[in-house]
């Protein structure tokens, strides 16, 4: 199969672009680096989503559910293990913050799954009911957060060994972006690694492409369907403990914000495509960033235009899944 | 002669009639029946919302499209006459040139955003307006030199609409407001009506049973979509005009936020998708829900609204008006 780059080539070309409007080499590469962490937690959020809409053609507007979901559980793992998480040690730390996370992954997993079965289940193959049903979900989970957490917002400090910058000569680098960007890569990794290297990973990419052809093989499309729900919700939740570290404040209102930058990634990426989702989320974060840097009032609407200047180019996205 | 005036489209069960003949009634002489500052105010948030379900149900009801831009263009129309009132200064005339401005722009918005998304597939639609419509909501509140931000604006409304305004007893200016109010809203409703038991309205109707056999019979379905993107988008921005005469104060949390869209979401479904009535009734169930429910259910009630309009999607698709039609 042909490789098309043209897509992954805009990368280095927003960068390039970006670089002389930037004027300074240090604001450009911590720009660049904060573009490149909010991208990949954008992508972590994101990949889900999109995998579901190419396997079942299901689109989930109560994602942003599972976002909150995440940031809030980890919030709350994090601020009962505040001691540790103020310890001058990187291991106590570390000790504090994966099992936050993990915590946030089971619980946004679990409640996809529960999702999965009583919201999305009956709805399959028809698009309106779905994004309404989905949307009636979101709201019943926003009013559910703030019945468990209250209507105010959570502040979170993070802990000590990820406060601060390396500095690089004049350059500074947010360690939390680093952390972020490290995850992420982690993250794309095993997805890729997986999607590509293993037989569930061939039969999601096979489902994609043609689910009609796959059931007729004899897989069970729907129980994988259910897995790639459950795997992408407790992404999202990874997503959302992340994003509600890196904004250092959790609200009953981070799901709603943040949607809307994974939809735009999505679209730009081609609906049902993760390597699309990357390259659309990256562009999506250094785009966000440069452009904030530049003229803070429109930072939001660039991303609107990139993503309208992109459907020009290719109206399917990125890269288009071939079914639809 | 009610026949014409209703488009041929009658309530189709006795139970209907009579709730839509006490919420029409109860409307007509809202100022009289339940005198009272606040209880004017619900009345005339009823006739706004009333519009404003419309006009949605038209989008979601009649062409099987989701849009998450409704509020901006509602809110369009309320930040046209808003900024006209505060700019050119209390008159009828910067009531028109704001109406006019508003309408203008919300139609051709609307034509781009459906031009550009229903295009490729109405799941797309969804999403890009949500995106667009997050983004106006972000723009609103930056631009604050024009829309004054977060706060909004506050502005003076023409003399005759003032309380201060006292043509003869017991009638003053907030009375002829609402008459106002009241008489465009009943005049919109009826026009939607029409529009959809028209020609027009049956093609939207095909296309959202069948998109592929309405395009196989020769109706381009994007330019149906798109127009009936238009006519909604300039009602919902007629209704916030109104709404900015009304209240006389606009900011984004009345007339843009995504509470606001939630609110004509479970309106339609609740009240019945597909009927104009269905929107009318879901508007004066949610508006009163909000103004009084609060204080006998908490405040968890959009959580009770969020669990019935699940339901509503499932079990009963056309919703209230489905119900009552069925008996």
């Amino acid at each position: 199969m042909k490789r098309d780059w043209i897509p992954l080539l805009l990368i280095p070309l927003l960068g390039v672009a970006a670089f002389p409007l930037v004027g300074s080499p240090a604001s450009w590469v911590t720009l660049t680096v904060a573009g490149l962490a909010m991208g990949l937690m954008i992508f972590v959020m994101a990949s889900g989503l999109t995998l579901t809409f190419g396997l079942m053609d299901v689109l989930n507007f109560g994602h942003g559910a599972f976002i909150a979901v995440g940031a809030f559980v980890a919030a709350t793992v994090m601020l009962a293990l505040g001691a540790w998480m103020q310890a001058d040690s990187i291991w106590l730390n570390l000790a504090a913050f994966l099992p936050a996370i993990l915590a946030a992954m089971v619980v946004s997993g679990a409640l996809g799954l529960v999702f999965e079965r009583v919201i999305v289940q009956p709805v399959y193959g028809q698009h309106l009911k779905q994004i309404l049903v989905t949307t009636g979900g979101l709201i019943v989970a926003e009013q559910l957060l703030k019945l468990v957490w209250g209507p105010d917002q959570i502040t979170l400090a993070r802990p000590t060994a990820l406060r601060g910058a390396f500095l690089i000569g004049d350059i500074a680098i947010e360690k939390y972006r680093l952390l972020a960007v490290v995850i992420g890569l982690l993250v794309f990794a095993a997805l890729a690694l997986t999607l590509s290297r293993t037989r569930i990973g061939l039969l999601i990419r096979a489902g994609v492409e043609n689910g009609e052809m796959v059931e007729a093989l004899g897989y069970r499309i729907r129980r994988l369907f259910v897995g790639v729900f459950v795997v992408g919700s407790a992404l999202a939740g990874l997503g959302g403990a992340m994003w509600g570290l890196y904004q250092e404040t959790v609200t009953a209102g981070i799901g709603a914000q943040v949607i809307v930058l994974v939809f735009i990634v999505i679209i730009i990426g081609g609906l049902g495509s993760v390597g699309g989702c990357f390259v659309g989320a990256l562009l999506v974060g250094l785009t966000a960033n440069y452009i904030g840097f530049l003229a803070p009032k429109v930072a939001l609407g660039s991303n609107i235009l990139l993503m309208a200047l992109i459907l020009l180019w290719r109206p399917q996205g990125l890269y288009p899944v071939a079914k639809r | 002669m009610l026949r014409a005036l209703l488009s041929d489209d009658l309530p189709r069960s006795r139970w209907l009639a009579i709730v839509l003949l006490v919420i029409l009634l109860g409307l007509a002489f809202a100022p009289f029946l339940f005198p009272g500052a606040k209880s004017l105010n619900v009345a005339a948030k009823i006739c706004v919302f009333i519009v404003l379900a419309a006009s949605f149900d038209l989008l979601l009801g009649y062409t099987g499209i989701v849009s998450f831009a409704h509020t901006m263009f509602f809110g369009i129309g309320a930040y046209g006459v808003a900024i006209a009132l505060t700019r050119l200064g209390a008159g009828w005339d910067s009531v028109a040139l704001g109406v006019a401005g508003g309408l203008a722009l919300a139609i051709v918005l609307a034509a781009l955003i459906g031009l550009f998304s229903l295009r490729v597939r109405t799941i797309f639609f969804a999403m890009i307006t949500l995106a667009v419509a997050s983004a106006f909501l972000i723009l609103a509140s930056q631009l604050s030199d024009l829309t004054g931000g977060e706060d909004g604006l506050n502005y003076r409304l023409p003399l005759a609409l003032r309380a201060s305004f006292r043509p003869f007893d017991g009638v003053n200016g907030r009375v002829l407001d609402y008459y106002l109010v009241y008489v465009v809203s009943l005049a919109l409703v009826l026009m939607l009506l029409r529009i959809v038991n028209s020609p027009f309205g049956s093609v939207l109707m095909a296309i959202r049973e069948n998109p592929f056999r309405a395009e196989a019979i020769g109706y381009r379905t994007v330019v149906y979509r798109t127009l009936a993107s238009c006519i909604a988008a300039a009602t919902a921005a007629l209704a916030g005009a109104l709404l900015a005469l009304w209240s006389s104060q606009t900011n984004p949390d009345t007339t843009l936020s995504f509470d606001i869209m939630v609110d004509i979401l479970l309106m339609v479904v609740i009240g019945g998708m597909g009927t104009m009535y269905g929107a009318a009734i879901g508007a004066v169930l949610l508006v009163l829900a909000q103004n009084y429910l609060q204080a006998l259910v908490g405040d968890r009630w959009l959580l009770w609204l969020g669990v019935a309009f699940i339901l509503c999607v499932y079990f009963f698709p056309t919703g209230i008006v489905g119900r009552l039609r069925r008996r």
